[in-house]
């Protein structure tokens, strides 16, 4: 076995030279491109900020870059430095000889992994503190979900999926089912997202919304939006034949004009509205036979979060 | 990690005995070969498919629907057996069910042996290399009308049905060749080599585990006729449980290739474990090894999730149970969850393998030891542990339980401190060295770039509130390729070019594997680096329509992609005129490794070593002055091992005297 600390004191200020001369380099190039990718690239990052969730998950996207980006520049220049210094002069050269015969060096192996290993558990606690304080970070938290929104009042909106269409429907006005999102400025929603056969995945691009459409399960994620604007819903799991063109197109509208396009779309759709099956979180009915809770009549359209569509008494 | 050090004393049976065959003068086309296996698979297919038709074509839900899945089922079950009788790989079995001895297996010399059921590892090795490559091939033709397809937007030149039936027979097609591509051709060639050893613990089952993989190959080919399979590879139900007779070869080509994953995997962890040398000792098991046994332990232990979650299936598209189906008692978050049970360790198995080719590779080429032995070692068992717990990052939007989100996180971004140490084992080793950049350094030096981009685009995605603007997009479609093609693609090529000289006896052209190299390394990260902003940029994975002000970024990935796989037509020019048109000898040792597998005379004699050798060191004594032998191979003159290991003679003794005994 190798000595452990590099042999003679000139090997070892060989090591320290190049060790120097790397770790000078990197320092400022991340320093560099760090910053310059966080304030120049960084506010035009995908999703945007049409909505809590989008900026939210724009911010978490630029945290984990910068993390990143020191790391890929470490070993990418340690590789480029390798194949430039370190390269044998011809590439057939048999007789190339390595440098030192390090085999272990407890010093670096500790550095490396404590390193590593601090990076990853501060990207979890990072990553968990984002999911959790806003209330799952628009992803599909499932039937039941235990991190919600600190706003009291949420806008209902059920997301129904599918072969190959979205529709949504509004229960606090009526129920009404359209093939239009509209959505109120500067409030919560939550998406009550489920499929009538089989699984699609609700993605709202712009509103930093994901959440899977199962059939016989209602999968709810929360937002809020904060500016007026278009979006961009395409289904993310694989459908069957017309997947590639299960997509549509939602907006953010003023409260105000809001309430009017909903209100008037109730009244449009009343005699349509009569005729579909009562709301329900679930229209696949279950293995008895029945068919998920219903929703109160009459209720205020920005619920309660603990009253709406408590009610599961079947009818 | 207790890794036990000590000389080892007792290491099992040394794999002293060859199987016993006979040589034959019959001519080769006599006898059971891959004809006889067509014909064997051909016939019972028919035959299945008239039984099930016989069963089932009054069911209600099969009469006048077109379409009996419990004929199509039953067809490629028989026929996968007819495929194995006929080449002969259950002759044994069947000889022994019946109280009989079975007949010996032939050792032919010529061509024949390739196309037959034999039990010489290295054979069987040459024929998962062409295997795979073929496999590979046919996947990589599927991905080039792919990427055609998404040339437009909205205009198409296949259908949505076509499309979509492609993209699945892509990803299944590549899945399963991955699974193999380095534990079947390198695996099963190199293990006993690397270990002492003169066989495979198991000889016919590693034979059977190559003809059933072939016998997997043709099931999946068999979707496309059948109307392909709407899924992908991940046959999500519901949607599995209403697709088309395609689905069927789906599940059955699944449990097949899952069977000859298990049965691969047990073989190479049992003669890694039970057939290394004597004086072969854990902290001498070449890295390579270590990574074969840890790729080998998932193998075995995930992949009976597969063939369950594949019976289940099949049981629901034929019986009519409701496993998947929500409806009626089942889940289809049961299918989610046994499919990536299996799934998540199974992407590891197609990373440790080229782990441990790279670091295999590094220090012949930097004429340096290994850095950080053990840490390697550890590295690759703590990801094989790992990956067992991080199935469900696959599932965070999907409406599982949310409190299990930071679970998952944590254990997927857990992975990242192994997989650093076996960064730090190629780094380490790297420094300060003296690089020769011979075609396979080449290869090794790109895994390490591409695996890093593919590995910290895994961390992207592993953060759930991330993973929500992520998942389902381009973006894991981009890493899974820079992780999958970036590594084990790019070291099962420089594995290739390392060890081919050994295979066949023939060196590779080194002008026509730099260009290949070249080319390969380039456009690979020019085709799929850009998908990454595409998935960015709000594309869903397997759409065949996307907006239009993605047609840039999607047509330069698309341009790129057919010279990737121009690429690999360099590498076939290069393998068929290296060795059938100017075939130059390979010198025994050509890159001046120091490895058990170098110290063989090429071609490798069909015992491989004369005399059990004795390990007296590991294999990465680079640079040094007098360097003790890595082995004694017992070829006359002093006994290395007897004069160095005076205290442990018995070592010496304990290599098996006897030669070849044919």
């Amino acid at each position: 076995m190798a000595d452990p600390a590099g042999g003679s004191h000139r090997a070892r200020s060989e090591d320290a030279r190049h060790a120097w001369r790397i770790f000078a380099i990197w320092f400022v190039l991340s320093a560099v491109i760090d910053p310059l990718y966080y304030f120049l690239a960084g506010p035009h990052m995908p999703p945007g900020a049409e909505t809590s969730a989008a900026s939210g998950a724009q911010f978490d996207l630029n945290v984990v870059m910068v993390t990143a980006m020191p790391v890929v520049i470490a070993v990418v220049l340690y590789l480029g430095y390798a194949v430039v210094v370190w390269g044998a002069k011809r590439s057939g050269d048999r007789e190339a000889v390595g440098g030192p015969k390090y085999t272990r060096n407890l010093r670096v192996q500790m550095a490396f992994i404590g390193v590593t290993t601090l990076i990853v558990m501060g990207m979890f606690v990072f990553g968990t503190v984002e999911l959790i304080v806003p209330a799952g970070a628009g992803g599909g938290e499932g039937p039941n979900p235990i991190w919600t929104p600190t706003s009291k009042t949420i806008l209902p909106i059920q997301v129904i999926a599918q072969q190959w269409k979205f529709t949504y429907r509004y229960p606090t006005f009526g129920g009404f089912e359209t093939d239009q999102l509209m959505l109120p400025d500067n409030t919560t929603v939550a998406f009550h997202v489920t499929s009538l056969d089989v699984i699609h995945s609700f993605w709202a691009y712009q509103l930093g919304v994901k959440a899977d459409a199962n059939p016989a399960e209602d999968n709810v994620a929360y937002t809020t939006t904060q500016q007026t604007g278009e979006f961009t819903v395409r289904c993310s799991e694989l459908c069957g034949l017309w997947h590639g063109s299960m997509y549509d197109f939602g907006h953010i509208m003023t409260k105000q004009g809001f309430e009017q396009w909903a209100t008037s779309t109730e009244q449009k759709l009343a005699p349509a509205t009569k005729l579909l099956p009562k709301f329900a979180y679930t229209y696949v009915p279950d293995a008895n036979g029945a068919d998920g809770g219903y929703y109160p009549d009459n209720v205020d359209p920005y619920s309660n979060v603990e009253t709406y569509g408590a009610s599961t008494t079947q009818s | 990690m207790a890794i036990d050090i000590r000389e080892s004393v007792d290491v099992g049976q040394p794999g002293g005995s060859a199987p016993s065959v006979r040589q034959s003068n019959r001519p080769s086309w006599l006898g059971q070969h891959l004809g006889t296996a067509i014909i064997g698979a051909v016939a019972g297919y028919a035959l299945g498919h008239f039984i099930g038709n016989s069963i089932a074509s009054g069911y209600v839900h099969v009469a006048n629907s077109g379409q009996n899945d419990v004929a199509v089922c039953l067809g490629l079950a028989f026929g996968v057996f007819g495929w194995l009788a006929g080449v002969g790989a259950l002759n044994y079995p069947l000889a022994k069910l019946v109280g009989k001895e079975a007949p010996d297996e032939i050792a032919e010399t010529g061509w024949g042996r390739y196309f037959r059921y034999t039990l010489d590892h290295k054979v069987v090795g040459q024929q998962y290399v062409i295997g795979v490559l073929l496999f590979l091939f046919t996947g990589g033709l599927l991905a080039m009308a792919i990427r055609t397809e998404l040339l437009y937007p909205t205009n198409h030149l296949i259908g949505p049905g076509t499309y979509i039936a492609i993209v699945g027979e892509h990803g299944t097609i590549m899945m399963m060749m991955a699974t193999s591509i380095v534990i079947g051709p390198l695996g099963n060639w190199l293990t006993p080599l690397l270990v002492g050893s003169r066989r495979m613990a198991f000889p016919r089952i590693e034979a059977f585990s190559f003809w059933i993989f072939t016998a997997g190959y043709l099931v999946i080919l068999t979707a496309l006729p059948l109307g392909g399979f709407p899924t992908g590879w991940t046959g999500y139900a519901p949607l599995q449980t209403e697709s088309g007779a395609g689905m069927d070869s789906y599940l059955v080509g699944f449990a097949v290739i899952g069977t000859g994953m298990i049965l691969a995997g047990f073989n190479m962890a049992v003669t890694i474990i039970n057939h290394r040398a004597p004086g072969m000792s854990w902290s001498r098991v070449p890295i390579f090894a270590w990574s074969l046994l840890a790729t080998s332990s998932l193998l075995t232990l995930a992949t009976p999730l597969l063939f369950v979650a594949g019976l289940f299936g099949v049981l629901d598209r034929t019986a009519l149970t409701a496993f998947f189906v929500n409806e009626r008692g089942g889940s289809s978050f049961l299918w989610e969850n046994l499919f990536w049970f299996f799934g998540h360790p199974e992407v590891y198995i197609m990373a440790l393998p080229g782990f441990g080719i790279v670091a295999e590779m590094l220090p012949v080429f930097c004429g340096k030891p290994l850095f950080a032995y053990r840490v390697g070692a550890a590295g690759m068992v703590g990801v094989a542990l790992l990956s067992f717990f991080v199935w469900q990052h696959h599932l965070f939007q999907s409406g599982i339980n949310p409190d299990m989100r930071p679970l998952f996180m944590l254990t997927t971004e857990l992975i990242s401190i192994p997989t650093g140490f076996i960064y730090l084992v190629g780094l380490g080793t790297l420094w300060r060295a003296k690089i020769r950049f011979e075609v396979p350094m080449l290869f090794c030096l790109a895994l390490y770039f591409n695996f890093l981009i593919g590995g910290i685009t895994g961390v992207f995605l592993s953060d759930v509130p991330v993973n929500v603007t992520l998942h389902g997009s381009f973006f894991v479609m981009a890493h899974f390729h820079y992780t999958i093609m970036g590594g084990l693609v790019f070291a099962f090529f420089g594995g290739l070019y390392y060890w081919l000289p050994k295979m066949t006896g023939y060196s590779m052209n080194k002008r026509l594997g730099q260009i290949h190299f070249w080319v390969m390394f380039i456009f690979f990260n020019l085709t799929f680096f850009p998908l990454f902003v595409v998935g960015l940029l709000g594309m869903p994975r397997r759409v065949f329509e996307y907006a239009a002000r993605l047609q840039g970024l999607n047509d330069f990935s698309t341009v790129c992609a057919y010279v990737l796989g121009a690429s690999f037509v360099i590498f076939i020019a290069n393998f068929v005129w290296s060795i059938y048109i100017d075939p130059r000898p390979a010198p025994a040792n050509p890159w001046g490794s120091r490895g058990l597998e170098w110290q063989t005379p090429t071609p490798v004699p069909f015992y491989n070593f004369e005399r059990i050798p004795v390990i007296l060191s590991d294999p990465y004594h680079y640079g040094e002055e007098n360097p003790l032998p890595v082995a004694d191979l017992g070829l006359g003159g002093t006994p290395v091992a007897a004069a160095v290991l005076s205290g442990n003679g018995e070592h010496a003794s304990g290599s098996d005297g006897g030669g070849p005994s044919v």
